[in-house]
């Protein structure tokens, strides 16, 4: 059952509450539980945090590659470009994601005021 | 940063002091790229179709942005109960060692077990960070004060922001709104990056985008979860086999 399944008031917080809520604070729960056993450095947290970092990774590309709403009238090469900018603006500043964001935006809002 | 640590613990006027200092802890350059962000999640949101309250309800009950714009992503996608909550777990797998190396921190010797589940809730990368650097300088008995103090600010704060961009996303004009959409990916293409522990999550990272894509045209419904399985172990097999050669065993 989606999102938009059911046409009730409640359905939608019942699915932010399961598929929201439950499922993340499962892992805090178990966090706190676990306390101090795991070693922050064994190597199945490296292979769980592998997976967790491509599949953040992949929800962003398809945010900038396939987006909805009002980004979807503009250009692939400038969201993807505007992207890069902000990326490369992020390495050189020495990390700081202010900057990155700032390039990103510009970059993107010049070309969407000049091309339309 | 403050190093009068000298506050007597276990008095009611200090737990306010300190919790106070966590409230003021999140004003800080942390603080408002943590803004930033949900402004940009709230025009995701906005432009999901979801309404005002399912928005801000979501950033209460789920408090991690990653897990929130995949649930956003599930949601848009059109994904099943099962399949959204599935993924919204392997992209929040990540809580339960921040959990666990937070928790024994914050515990003091009389801390009460419900205390730290409660809290946890408060546990996403944002008040993490504020909460690992500034542990030190925070009296062991106070810091669960003092972290309820960075929790409830940044949850409610944020909250606010989203209602807020909800009801002025409106009256923008359409290229502000897609500059505010724009805003979530970039946050975390460049948060990603920084947060990675090892040579490993930047390999993970480069083989998820560039699998996104391809898998959302090949596997619709499925995009996710089989970009991060595929580009998450095929980054960790790198880290393994990198490993092997670097050490010699």
């Amino acid at each position: 059952m989606s999102f938009d399944a059911l046409d009730t008031w409640w359905w939608p917080y019942l699915f932010i509450l399961l598929a929201g809520w439950l499922a993340t604070d499962t892992w805090r729960y178990l966090g706190v539980y676990l306390g101090g056993k795991m070693s922050d450095e064994s190597d199945i947290l490296v292979f769980v945090r592998c997976i967790a970092t491509a599949l953040v990774a992949a929800v962003i590309a398809n945010l900038i590659v396939f987006p909805s709403g009002a980004l979807a009238d503009s250009s692939l090469a400038l969201r993807v470009g505007a992207a890069i900018a902000g990326f490369a603006a992020y390495l050189l500043s020495r990390k700081q994601i202010l900057a990155g964001i700032a390039v990103a935006e510009a970059v993107l809002l010049i070309g969407l005021y000049l091309i339309g | 940063m403050n190093e009068n640590t000298t506050a007597e613990s276990g008095s009611e006027e200090s737990h306010i002091s300190w919790y106070l200092r966590g409230v003021r802890r999140c004003f800080s350059v942390p603080g408002l790229v943590l803004v930033s962000a949900f402004v940009g999640f709230a025009g995701l949101a906005r432009e999901a179709g979801l309404t005002l309250p399912q928005t801000v309800f979501m950033t209460g009950v789920v408090w991690a942005l990653p897990a929130q714009v995949v649930l956003i992503g599930a949601m848009i996608a059109g994904n099943s109960l099962i399949a959204a909550a599935f993924a919204v777990a392997l992209s929040s797998v990540r809580l339960a060692p921040m959990v666990v190396a937070l928790t024994p921190e914050m515990r003091g010797p009389r801390t009460r077990k419900w205390v730290l589940y409660a809290l946890s809730h408060f546990v996403a990368i944002t008040s993490w960070v504020l909460a690992m650097e500034s542990f030190r300088n925070v009296p062991r008995d106070l810091r669960t004060a003092y972290y309820t103090g960075i929790g409830t600010t940044l949850v409610l704060v944020n909250m606010g922001v989203v209602a807020t961009v909800f009801l002025l996303a409106e009256s923008l004009p359409v290229q502000v709104t897609a500059a505010l959409f724009f805003l979530t990916p970039i946050y975390f293409l460049t948060s990603l990056w920084g947060s990675a522990r090892e040579r490993a999550g930047h390999v993970a990272m480069v083989l998820g985008l560039l699998s996104g894509p391809v898998f959302h045209l090949l596997l619709p419904g499925f995009d996710l979860l089989a970009a991060g399985c595929i580009a998450g172990g095929a980054a960790y097999v790198w880290h393994r086999t990198r490993l092997k050669r670097g050490t010699g065993k």
